[in-house]
């Protein structure tokens, strides 16, 4: 077996491992140390993801595939989590024992990845268990939180519930078409309604993962709830993985009956259900939570056009390059301002704390789409792509939900700005959450305005089998 | 020549931004930034001929895959207009800050929004134009939020909220009308060449509908102009003169450049609706104006009657009525000369009434009077500004709706004669406006009232000055546009 196809994941593993041993060791106020081993392993596992940039294979039996998405998917996975895990260990200071968030946070960036690369349906059930397994404990690692213990509790309730939706729907395309190999099930008939329910049956099991209605519940909650650093790692990483693998999905049966007007509605329902109940929320990283289940709805839209337009799968990648980065800077800023989350804290912040008021400025703006910042390079491939593809009522309805989601954002943004600042100000956390604040903005705005590059090489991308 | 004008302001915002620079000191850089940047268009207009397409053009790619690229030029629309900007941003920057807090970041938002919309006039790529439209709503909403006074946050969220609506719209109609091309090009001079929905029925219609509502939102038209008044209102005068005098006409910008050029068929089937609503939009923005007892509410809607005037002629030079392209001609011109009045009296009028709120608080009309013998100064230049505004031969205004309503009476008679009513009211409320606030007897409470000072004077009458210019030789002013030669290259 090729077994260096899959070294950037190995590296995650060894890093997992070597953060595990790393943490027997280490006493407690030394436990942060783990970090190193982390950043190292996700640094080879880019090295090693670049290297094999110009790979299209199926490997593994035909299990895994090595294209562009999963080239893709392991940059921003790999990146986003590096950012996430920079917030750790100043955030856990005072924590018990941290050392294997280290360890849990790699297994779970390589779930999913491995989501992303599944060219199995086998794979890719063990890819989400192990996404979702890693997932519930992150969310619930405040043990003595109640807020954060409810939001591992529902994350894993509902992920309960949709594992095994994705199981069963497993079994019954798997019965139906007699394999689970993509390459195999390319084109296959589904036409079947048994076929077609467990095709039903694995998007909702895949909308779970990534927020999207109807398994969307648990994301408002791990964001308050969870440390923020997991908050900002489940809000982001498994949803890369869950939209490219649904992707691959519709990519494999561009013709099945409902399947995109299925996709379709769920993309309606996600980002109209997040904008409104986004709209009131009085605290920010719940706010932040609902709006990332509406964003969820804004990459369905490329999901949903699949195949259909050349820039579908450009406007994906790069939308969720563009989320992920804006939503880790927006997490960042609330790290670096030790986890404030009522509104009412954020008055005043511009001329309290004037870099990290611009940070998260910047990134709601990013998430809204304001040009030339990288959100907009996102929104307008979709809309772009939605278009095309002949779904041009999906990109009205994304325009509408803009202008809603834009009034939260504002909520946020006009005290901060506008409002004087009450009391002292807030104390901060560290220089690492505010580097890694000041570093997604800087991004954001930078990667918004030098786009073309690297739509060219998204363009580009081939899509196994 | 141009990038270096877009992207000047641009970077001075950004050194004030970031630099700690004294309040003294931010405003002299904004000050010598925009009128750098005016240099800069000075230059440009010197070596421009007159109806030989667009000029000065530069280019550099930015996003091939998608057929973006940095594109800049000017014709005898975007030069105009960009001239007009420029000069009123020099006005608006220099003039005193109504609220002095935070002079940096102040005078940093301004140039961000000059280099916004001095971009947005420039720029020959549709994705680029867009861009720039929003980030013109961006600055405006910090300018509003920060500096305004009232309910400005609220006014703010509102000017945003519809306006990016109106954006997203159009953003949407953009992405419809450049996939009709192929390969993909956001040029506008491919898009105008192409006429890319030319024949089409349906789809262009919704096209045209998605365009006409996004410019309406910002021009502003009856019935989505009700953001326009809060925000006027609430935000500072300098800022006001903006709103008015510049981003209001990137929707009719945006009207001449992309609906009427880029869809020519399309826009002349649907000419006669546009002229009724810019007809609505006259009669209803005048009457609304002559009830208000807000006096800066009442200049704000005099804006949705004068931008009426503009849109019904640009709907009467799109109507593809043949037999009347001279008709057509000079109602195309009139509207550009129109939107560039406008925004020199507008822009005028809101900076004199931003003098009045740093002086006493205050727009309610009742609160005024008598203030002719202490405020000789002030007197003059609102009479001149209003009297300019209502349409008095001999200034500009005049000749710009003089032009509009030859050619609409060429093309739709009745629909101008209607329009004509518009004419008599504004009329009447300037008049009322102007008697109410300098004659009568003076409250008592107005017995300190200063004079314009010096500065402000010498701003206003940079502004003031043109408009008679204009008003009495226009020439120079009709010689840059010639519409004939818009109307040529986009209209036949």
């Amino acid at each position: 077996m090729p077994v260096a196809d899959l070294g950037p994941e190995i590296a995650l593993i060894a890093g997992a491992i070597a953060a595990l041993l790393l943490a027997m060791v280490l006493p407690q106020q030394r436990l942060g140390w783990c970090l190193a081993p982390a950043l190292v392993a996700l640094a080879v596992a880019a090295f090693w993801a670049l290297a094999q940039a110009d790979a299209v294979r199926l490997t593994f039996s035909g299990t895994w595939a090595l294209d562009g998405v999963t080239l893709w998917a392991r940059g921003m996975i790999v990146a986003g989590t590096a950012l996430c895990l920079i917030l750790a260990p100043r955030w856990f200071a005072q924590d018990r024992r941290h050392g294997e968030f280290y360890t849990m946070t790699l297994f779970s960036a390589l779930g999913a990845v491995a989501m992303a690369g599944a060219a199995d349906l086998m794979q890719l059930v063990m890819a989400v268990l192990l996404s979702s397994v890693t997932g519930y404990v992150l969310a619930a690692w405040h043990r003595d939180w109640a807020l954060s213990v409810e939001a591992g509790m529902k994350y894993f309730l509902i992920g309960a519930l949709a594992n095994a939706l994705l199981v069963i729907g497993v079994i019954l395309l798997m019965g139906m078409a007699g394999t689970s190999d993509y390459a195999a099930l390319k084109g296959a008939d589904v036409s079947s309604p048994l076929a077609l329910t467990g095709l039903a049956l694995i998007v909702s099991g895949l909308a779970f993962k990534l927020g999207a209605v109807p398994g969307h519940a648990w994301m408002p909650d791990v964001a308050e709830g969870a440390p923020v650093p997991a908050a900002a790692f489940l809000t982001v990483v498994p949803k890369i993985g869950a939209a490219l693998a649904l992707y691959r999905l519709v990519h494999l049966f561009p013709d099945a009956e409902m399947l995109r007007p299925l996709i379709a509605a769920l993309s309606v329902l996600t980002m109209t259900l997040g904008n409104l109940a986004a709209l009131w929320q009085t605290d920010v990283r719940r706010l932040i939570g609902w709006s990332s289940v509406s964003q969820s709805g804004y990459a369905l839209m490329a999901v949903t056009v699949a195949d259909l337009s050349p820039d579908a799968l450009p406007s994906l990648l790069w939308f969720l390059a563009a989320y992920a980065l804006a939503n880790v800077t927006a997490f960042a800023v609330i790290a670096h301002l030790r986890g404030r989350t009522a509104l009412a804290d954020y008055a005043g912040l511009a001329r309290a704390r004037p870099g990290m008021a611009a940070a998260l400025i910047v990134a709601f703006l990013s998430l809204v789409g304001i040009p030339p910042l990288i959100g907009f390079m996102g929104k307008l491939g979709l809309f772009i792509a939605t278009i095309d593809g002949g779904y041009a009522w999906l990109a009205l309805a994304a325009v509408l939900n803009t202008v809603v989601s834009l009034f939260y954002y504002a909520r946020v943004i006009a005290p901060m700005y506008f409002a004087a600042p009450q009391g002292a100000a807030p104390t901060i956390l560290g220089w690492q959450s505010g580097a890694a604040a000041v570093l997604g903005t800087a991004a954001l705005i930078g990667l918004g305005i030098v786009s073309g590059p690297f739509l060219d090489s998204a363009i580009a991308v081939i899509v196994l089998p | 020549m141009l990038t270096f004008a877009i992207l000047l302001p641009f970077a001075a915002a950004a050194l004030l931004a970031f630099a700690p620079v004294s309040a003294g000191a931010s405003r002299a850089i904004a000050i010598a930034t925009a009128g750098l940047s005016l240099l800069v268009l000075v230059v440009v207009w010197a070596g421009f001929t007159p109806g030989a397409g667009f000029q000065a053009v530069q280019e550099a790619p930015w996003i091939p895959a998608l057929g973006v690229a940095w594109r800049v030029g000017v014709d005898g629309i975007s030069l105009p207009l960009a001239l007009m900007s420029g000069l009123l941003f020099v006005a608006s920057i220099a003039w005193p800050m109504e609220r002095d807090v935070n002079a940096r970041q102040y005078y940093a938002w301004f140039l961000f929004l000059e280099g916004a919309s001095l971009g947005l006039f420039l720029t020959l790529d549709l994705l680029l134009f867009y861009v720039f439209f929003d980030l013109s709503l961006v600055g405006m909403y910090f300018l509003i939020g920060r500096w305004g006074h009232g309910n400005a946050q609220r006014a703010a969220l509102k000017f945003f909220l519809y306006t990016l609506a109106g954006s997203l719209l159009i953003l949407l109609a953009i992405i419809a009308l450049v996939l009709m091309t192929d390969p993909l090009t956001f040029d506008m001079r491919d898009l105008i060449a192409a006429q890319p929905v030319a024949g089409m029925d349906l789809r262009a219609g919704l096209i045209l509908l998605g365009f006409v509502i996004g410019f309406a939102i910002k021009t502003p038209l009856f019935p989505v102009h009700t953001w326009l008044p809060p925000a006027h209102v609430d935000a500072p005068g300098p800022a006001s003169a903006i709103l008015a005098g510049v981003l209001l006409k990137m929707g009719t910008y945006g009207l001449v450049r992309i609906a009427m050029q880029m869809m020519r068929e399309t826009f002349a089937a649907w000419a006669l609706a546009i002229g009724i609503l810019a007809l609505i939009s006259i009669i209803w923005g005048s009457i609304v104006a002559f009830a208000q007892e807000n006096f800066k509410r009442r200049i704000a809607y005099t804006s949705v009657n004068h931008m009426g005037y503009a849109v019904l002629g640009i709907a009467v030079a799109g109507s593809a009525v043949t037999g009347h392209e001279a008709a057509r001609d000079l109602a195309l011109t009139g509207a550009m000369v129109e939107m560039v009045a406008h925004g020199l009296i507008t822009g005028a009028l809101f900076l004199i009434a931003g003098a009045f709120w740093a002086r006493t608080q205050e727009y309610e009309l009742g609160h005024y009077g008598g203030l002719a013998s202490g405020a000789p100064r002030m007197m003059a230049a609102m009479g001149l500004a209003s009297f300019a505004s209502l349409g008095l031969p001999g200034l500009a205004g005049f000749v710009a709706e003089v032009q509009i309503f030859i050619g609409a009476f060429a093309i739709w008679p009745w629909l101008a004669a209607l329009a004509l009513l518009g004419l008599i009211v504004t009329a009447a409320l300037f008049l009322g406006m102007l008697q109410r606030i300098f004659f009568g007897d003076r409250p008592p409470a107005l017995d300190g009232f200063t004079d314009l000072t010096r500065t402000e004077i010498g701003i206003l009458a940079a502004l003031l000055v043109l408009v008679v210019l204009i008003g009495v030789w226009p020439a120079w002013l009709l010689d840059m546009i010639g519409a004939g030669s818009a109307l040529a290259f986009g209209g036949g």
